[in-house]
């Protein structure tokens, strides 16, 4: 049963189809969003007790790091349905969702050096968290090398997959890394649960900003993924209908 | 399920298992080597060799921070062992007391001579009037 609601929905075709009139839809959520939260973070809020005006900057830190883990969270997910049921478009969403990972892991590691100069006095420091993830950003980089180094291109997709799934394991460590360690980063503001131990005035535009970015970002998967699947699947039929 | 496919969902949690095991025991051999620094208390048991750098971190003691000039002395403490520190230079913003720090340098004869100093936040964000209702209460 599970098999035969992989394939219905595994199909290239009918992806380029669905986000096709998803797109638009998630773009308009994503920017607007971001706008609205960007804008409330970094005019409206008021500014930390301790660290004044500096703080703000948790507004393009801590989505963008969300997002760096979630879209590597996302890859293992299509790594095991490439492995197992050999869905092609999870390779191909792999291998579109990768550069993406990449840039938004780095934007997070250099925004994170930025509040770093201010607040702590230093803008590198080889704790178990900043480490942590840079080696998720150097994963990244991996897996995109690493398929590009093959001329047989389904045999790319194979390793490309078993390498996102040993990477895989990074990811709680990354998100373990300041309870296991000491560190000079601090330990998480918003837990899972639900708690968090940012004031509302503060917390409510950093979660619309999360959001915000979390659209964008499929949006971008989704531009970049297409483009993808209609130059791997060229020879067949349905790309040159559609093209 | 199909046979093959059952054989490569083995597949996915071998590699998963292997890579989770593996990674496991390097971090486990590695263990406290991982921390950024010692505790007080750490660092008297670790029995550093003089000459060591180390990163020493803690709580600023209350009311302990000396000024002379640049000159900064002051007490790290994790409530259970206290360590004197001083520092000569420009300390960030956030170093005050009560709040965490991070020292590099070295320890020699029951003094912490600091060639740098981080401050560590801590993970509570709240506007100004706030932290002090907070504070009275």
């Amino acid at each position: 049963m599970i098999s035969a609601f992989i394939h219905k929905f595994s199909s290239p075709k009918s992806f380029v189809q669905i986000t096709k009139t998803l797109y638009p839809l998630f773009i308009f959520t994503g920017l607007s969003m971001l706008i609205i939260g960007w804008t409330w973070g970094l005019l409206f809020a008021p500014p930390d007790a301790v660290q004044g005006n500096s703080y703000r900057i948790i507004f393009l830190h801590v989505p963008a790091v969300i997002f760096a883990e979630l879209i590597y969270f996302f890859m293992a997910l299509c790594a095991l349905m490439h492995i197992v049921w050999r869905v092609k478009l999870a390779a191909y969403l792999i291998k579109s969702a990768a550069p993406i990972g990449a840039m938004i892991t780095f934007i997070g590691l250099f925004s994170g050096s930025i509040w770093g100069i201010p607040t702590w006095g230093t803008w590198w420091q080889w704790d178990a968290r900043i480490t942590s993830t840079l080696i998720l950003f150097i994963m990244y980089l991996g897996i995109l090398t690493l398929h590009g180094s093959f001329s047989n291109l389904e045999k790319s997709d194979r390793l490309m997959s078993i390498l996102v799934v040993i990477g895989v394991v990074n990811i709680p460590i990354i998100k373990k890394s300041v309870d296991w360690w000491s560190t000079l980063h601090q330990p998480a503001s918003i837990s899972v649960s639900g708690g968090s131990s940012i004031d509302p005035s503060m917390l409510y535009p950093l979660i619309i900003s999360i959001i915000g970015l979390g659209f964008t970002l499929i949006s971008l998967g989704i531009l970049s993924s297409r483009s993808y699947i209609l130059s791997r699947e060229k020879n067949k039929k349905w790309v040159l209908k559609h093209v | 399920m199909l046979q093959a496919r059952k054989n490569r969902l083995w597949k996915f949690f071998i590699i998963l298992i292997l890579s989770a095991g593996g990674i496991s025991l390097i971090l486990f051999s590695l263990n406290s080597k991982l921390d950024l620094f010692y505790t007080p208390s750490e660092m008297f048991e670790a029995d550093i060799k003089p000459g060591y750098r180390i990163k020493l971190g803690g709580m600023v003691k209350t009311g302990s921070i000396i000024r002379n000039g640049t000159k900064i002395k002051f007490i790290a403490t994790d409530f259970v062992k206290e360590v004197p520190v001083i520092f000569d230079g420009v300390p960030p913003d956030l170093f005050k007391e009560d709040s965490g720090v991070v020292v590099l340098g070295y320890f020699l004869d029951g003094m912490f001579e600091a060639e740098e100093i981080f401050a560590k936040h801590d993970e509570n964000y709240m506007p100004p009037a706030l932290s002090i209702e907070e504070k009275e209460t």
